[in-house]
């Protein structure tokens, strides 16, 4: 066992099981194809769960325990769903480093065939949040105008008015939102990671994550416009007083020195 | 139709057209008696004189853009839905005045640009005035007769700061409206009349439909004309008085020396207008200010983190951020002491560095004219105030951005309060000593350097193998510029006893005074500047290092 | 006050005895003032082609600036208000915000540049002094115009008719009461309006995104969720007055982590609603930490423990976060069972 939790740390390992676990699926598919289509994915959602639990039992297990159950250094993930786990792993958050006033966003170490089979083993474990599809966090259908209005009515106070974060009690914060993929967005959402409240579909409906997730692309997308110029990290009135100071004043200042200065004179040139 | 009358012209129509418009306009302004006292004033030149001037372009520049943005702003909060061209805003129910802005910053071509002119204009107006400030604050130069000119200033400052104030809750986005928002709940704290004059000022319960175009009026109207008038004293004052200037080589207490205003200033400080300009557009065209699109119409119960105010408003930020939430119930009434203190903190911070001058001059008990600049090291215990204050500001000034602190810097918001609340009242004193030892320091090395002259880098071997650095003497101008300085010598308490014999009452002012005047120019406070004496004693036995 | 003045020999010697004159230097005193410095002569001075580089640097200057001009009315006509470019390092950007204020700022800055370059080559640069001349009035003046003024006090006769007197200053310190007066309908008078907010038994709690009725089943443990009275429309002529006061904050908590036991008993199935006004000075407060069960204000971080009666544990607010009692009506939809039980919102001098 310990010689293969061993191998499993290998770089290639993630990319051995991922060919495993494609040429499982595969082949199965093949052979099962003409049975129930049902049954087919029973199986491979089974497959799915066994690899998710070696997986688990390796990365996860010393602070969530065995069976999910959580210990003193891990919170219980039955009941999480799929969302969370694609999320906190997704993102790098899990597996945790150190302990600090926060988890944060880190390297990504699973690859995502990987992420899926923890999810699925999770999501064995208690019904929860299972992760959205594309069509639930894409551009079609939002409403952007209203996505600005719940993003100010729900996520401004932490996350800044276009999600560029900001700061909690002691140490902690709300991160920003710039560069988060969209469905990373809807899962946090839906499951509150860490300190963040979540917000369910019964009281954020799915069309309304929707319509926050457009509004957030459209103000803080790699695409948007900033028609007065620099944006001076979107912080508001503290880094504009800044920049005002430093090169406002200061370029001011420079120029007053020129205007004041002795002309150089002729003897000593 | 008469001769004489056709003569008179004839005989003038010699002189160039410009010359007849001025004997025309002198005949009726006596604009000559005027021109002849100012047209050739003396200016001095050093870059930080320039300081007011950035203030007074700003200042123009502000009036300028302003009056092209009531063109197209409405100050009104009816209800509007949205149909500009900004998509993410499209549909939404927001105030007439904040759609407006939106139209000045997306439909109205060159808006956007004025906008942030106007905006920036008047961040650097207020650095420019604080800046300014200090430096008359540093070098002396509010002593008498300037004592009235620094509370002009002053009063443009605090004046500066409200119209910046007023203005920026104008467009009623979310940033200014929780700013509205943050102010009425200190008003409401005032004891016994806080709620009428809230209820006055919103014109009933907060937000109301009424504010936006009553702040229009004190923004645009009320408070700019009185600034313009303060700066139009301001300037009178400055040419009456003429410049001060630094001690130097035929600079005395009784001259001014300089370039004159016709043509050298005039070009200068004319030039110096578009300078100022043409960086503050340059600003306005690479960087944002206030996106009020992204950060959305105002509602009460929408907020977003990092809302602070302008960085003038940083250090009441900062206050009210850092107080601790003491609240008093007595009789059915509430004292909410933990508002109502910043509330009061907040005037005393800027009094205590505008009453400044005249505490100075009553300790010194000085009453003559003060015109040569002094260099603040040669003030130590003003300068130590003056450092130990900015202490207390940008501690404040921190307070006031202690969210961006903490998420920027991986810091506990809640250490970096109590830090600011400790450094509150510590900062400024270490800040107070470590000033004036410094100050001190230097008047030290200054006397070093008049009397053994200045270390010029090179190394000699004495016959006798002993290792000297060689000490050039200075200039007669550089000897005159370090010792040009006043000393005061501490004041005491005069005779207790008149010629006959009796007690006089030594008053409590007086007593302080004394302790007070101790304090600024004891021994431990300044270092006795060398007298030409010591300097001949050296200098007569050179060689002797 | 004269008798505290500080003697005159305690002040410095003033030092003022040169007028700005070129002088020798002084063999008895080697601080004295030696005077003005001989002035220097600058390159342009001396030399023409040098002077006349000068003069073709500030005429090119001038011309840059006209032309910057002519760029920015191009600019003003051609480029469309809607445009974006993308700039390095600025990142997409309105194109016409970024040339008007480029032409703009270069056609300034040139001007004044050339004025200046101007003024220091090509102007005299020979400094001159100026006297002062002291701004108090000679006795004579003084004594005249105190005289003038007495007269003309005893001419008016002021201070003989002290009724004249009396009867103008109480005039004048009357008469701008009217303007004060004026004042009164600026605004209604407070009266009880901060005590109360809509809220009242059997008003629904509607989620504020989705405008629906919140059931219990909708609020799950850790989420949080914002709601409003049912009936307050977002188009209401009152919304923002009304908002302002009865924005809700409900959460859910597990019943036996609630501390306070006023606030288990005014919660429903562990489902507590708090004002979402903070008390210090009335920021919406909803930085809600789901794990420790903190609210933090954004504004001034005043920390509630939702867990704990909503008590500030940081920070400078006063008081507790105003708690609403809630229920279940008939249908299953929660419901509130009254006002808030004090003012929300900051504190007033009449909250008591």
């Amino acid at each position: 066992m310990k010689k293969l939790s061993a191998r499993r740390r290998h770089p290639l390992a993630a990319l051995v099981v991922l060919l495993l676990a494609l040429a499982c699926t595969g082949g199965l598919y093949a052979a099962f194809a003409p049975a129930s289509k049902a049954q087919a994915d029973e199986t491979a959602q089974s497959l799915a769960i066994d690899e998710g639990k070696k997986l688990y039992a390796v990365g996860c297990a010393s602070c969530h325990g065995t069976g999910g159950q959580g210990t003193t250094d891990g919170p219980s993930l039955v009941g999480v769903g799929a969302a969370a786990v694609d999320f906190q792993v997704g993102t790098g958050r899990m597996p945790a480093q150190q302990p600090g006033a926060q988890v944060p966003k880190k390297k990504v170490i699973y690859s995502q065939a990987e992420i899926d089979q923890l999810a699925a083993y999770i999501a064995s474990l208690g019904a929860g949040p299972a992760v959205p599809s594309e069509e639930k966090y894409g551009p079609e259908g939002a409403d952007i105008a209203k996505g600005g209005e719940l993003f100010r009515t729900n996520c401004a106070q932490c996350h800044n008015f276009t999600g560029k974060g900001g700061a909690l009690t002691h140490g902690k914060y709300a991160p920003t939102l710039e560069g988060v993929d969209p469905k990373h967005i809807y899962e946090a959402m839906q499951t509150g990671p860490q300190n963040m409240p979540s917000f369910p579909d019964t009281t954020l409906s799915e069309q309304n994550k929707k319509d926050i997730i457009a509004y957030l692309d459209a103000v803080n997308g790699d695409d948007t416009v900033e028609p007065g110029g620099l944006s001076l990290g979107g912080l508001g009135p503290v880094s504009e007083g800044l920049f005002a100071w430093v090169f406002g004043l200061g370029a001011l200042i420079a120029v007053a020195v020129w205007v004041a200065a002795r002309t150089a004179k002729a003897k000593k040139s | 139709m008469s001769t004489t009358a056709n003569e008179a012209p004839r005989s003038r129509g010699k002189a160039p057209a410009g010359e007849r418009v001025a004997d025309w306009a002198d005949g009726r302004l006596g604009i000559y008696s005027l021109a002849k006292a100012n047209m050739r004033k003396i200016f001095p030149d050093h870059w930080s004189f320039m300081l007011g001037e950035i203030c007074l372009y700003s200042f123009i520049i502000i009036i300028l853009t302003g009056v092209y943005l009531t063109l197209f702003f409405h100050p009104s909060m009816n209800e509007v839905t949205y149909h500009g061209s900004y998509v993410p805003l499209q549909g939404q129910l927001m105030s007439e005045a904040y759609a407006s802005t939106l139209d000045i910053s997306f439909d109205v071509r060159g808006g956007l640009l004025i906008r942030q002119i106007h905006h920036w204009a008047a961040l650097i107006f207020l650095a420019g005035m604080f800046v300014h400030m200090m430096r008359v604050f540093f070098t002396g130069a509010f002593r008498k007769p300037r004592e009235i000119n620094w509370l002009f200033g002053f009063l443009l400052l605090v004046l500066g700061m409200f119209t910046g104030f007023t203005g920026y809750s104008l467009p009623d986005d979310l940033l200014s409206g929780t700013g509205i928002r943050f102010m009425e709940g200190a008003i409401l704290s005032v004891p016994i009349v806080g709620t009428y004059i809230s209820f006055f000022l919103f014109g009933g319960e907060f937000p109301g439909h009424d504010f936006v175009a009553r702040f229009y009026s004190i923004h645009i109207l009320l408070l700019p004309g009185i600034m313009l008038g303060l700066v139009v004293g301001h300037l009178i004052l400055v040419f009456y008085h003429k410049h001060t200037q630094f001690a130097g080589p035929g600079k005395t207490n009784k001259n001014v020396v300089g370039m004159p205003l016709l043509p050298v200033y005039m070009a200068k400080a004319g030039g110096f207008f578009f300078l100022v300009f043409g960086v503050i557009a340059a600003v306005s065209a690479i960087a944002t200010i206030n996106p009020i699109w992204a950060i959305g119409p105002y509602r009460p119960d929408q907020v977003s983190t990092g809302a602070q105010p302008d960085w003038y408003m940083g250090f009441s930020e900062g206050l009210i951020r850092v107080m601790p939430g003491w609240e008093i119930n007595f009789w059915g009434h509430t004292l909410a002491l933990g508002v109502f203190i910043p509330l009061l903190i907040f005037p005393l911070v800027l009094v205590a560095i505008a009453v400044y001058p005249f505490i100075e001059s009553w300790v010194t008990g000085d009453k003559r004219e003060h015109h040569i600049l002094d260099r603040p090291r040669n003030a130590p215990t003003r300068t130590a105030f003056g450092v130990a204050w900015m202490t207390v500001y940008f501690v404040l000034l921190i307070g006031g951005g202690n969210d961006l602190w903490a998420t920027h810097f991986h810091l506990s918001i809640n250490a970096i309060t109590w830090f600011v609340r400790i450094a509150f009242f510590v900062g400024p004193v270490l800040a107070f000593i470590a000033t004036k030892r410094i100050c001190l320091g230097l008047q030290r090395r200054d006397k070093e350097k008049v009397l053994h002259g200045r270390e010029s880098g090179i190394i000699k071997r004495l016959p006798h193998g002993e290792f000297i650095e060689v000490h050039e003497p200075l200039s007669q101008e550089q000897l005159h510029t370090l010792t040009a300085h006043d000393q005061y010598r501490p004041a005491e308490i005069g005779p207790t006893v008149d010629e006959n014999g009796v007690e006089r009452k030594v008053s409590r002012g007086e007593k302080l005074r004394a302790k007070l005047s101790e304090s600024y120019y004891g021994e431990e406070s300044q270092i006795p500047k060398p007298t030409v004496e010591e300097y001949k004693e050296i200098t007569s036995g050179h060689g002797h290092h | 006050m004269s008798s505290q003045d500080i003697p005159e020999e305690n002040l410095p010697a003033a030092q003022d005895h040169a007028h700005g004159s070129v002088k020798v230097a002084d063999e008895e005193n080697p601080f004295a003032d030696p005077g003005l410095p001989p002035h220097e002569h600058r390159i342009q001075d001396l030399d023409e082609r040098a002077a006349k580089r000068s003069e073709r640097t500030v005429a090119l200057l001038f011309t840059v600036s006209m032309l910057a001009t002519v760029g920015f009315i191009a600019s003003f006509v051609a480029i469309p208000v809607d445009k974006s470019v993308y700039i390095w390092p600025l990142g997409h950007i309105s194109a016409l915000n970024f040339a008007l204020g480029m032409t703009l700022g270069v056609a300034l800055f040139a001007i004044g540049a050339g004025a200046v370059h101007w003024a220091r080559t090509l102007m005299s640069d020979e400094e001159v002094a100026d006297e002062r001349h002291a701004i108090e009035a000679d006795a004579e003046t003084r004594a005249k115009v105190h005289a003038d003024f007495k007269q003309g006090a005893k001419e008016s006769v002021i201070g003989r008719r002290k009724l004249i007197r009396n009867t103008m200053l109480g005039a004048l310190t009357l008469v701008p009461l009217s303007g004060v007066v004026l004042l009164r309908d600026l605004g209604p008078l407070p009266g009880t309006s901060l005590r109360h907010t809509m809220w009242s038994k059997g008003k629904l709690l509607v989620n504020m995104n989705t405008n629906e009725p919140l059931r219990p089943a909708d609020v799950a443990v850790g989420s949080l969720t914002f709601a409003k009275p049912e009936g307050l429309e977002e188009h209401d002529e009152g919304f923002m007055n009304e908002i302002a006061k009865a924005a809700l904050m409900i959460i859910r908590l597990e019943p036996d982590a609630i501390k306070d036991k006023r606030e288990l008993e005014w919660s429903h199935e562990g489902i507590v609603a708090y004002s979402k006004i903070c008390t210090h000075v009335g920021c919406p407060i909803s930085l809600y930490e789901q794990q420790t069960h903190h609210a933090l204000c954004p504004c001034h971080q005043s920390t509630f423990d939702l867990a704990d009666g909503a008590r500030v544990i940081f920070g400078p607010a006063g008081h507790a976060l105003p708690q609403l009692r809630i229920g279940v009506n008939d249908e299953g939809y929660l419901e509130a069972l009254g006002d808030f039980d004090e003012p929300v919102g900051p504190s007033f001098w009449e909250r008591g």
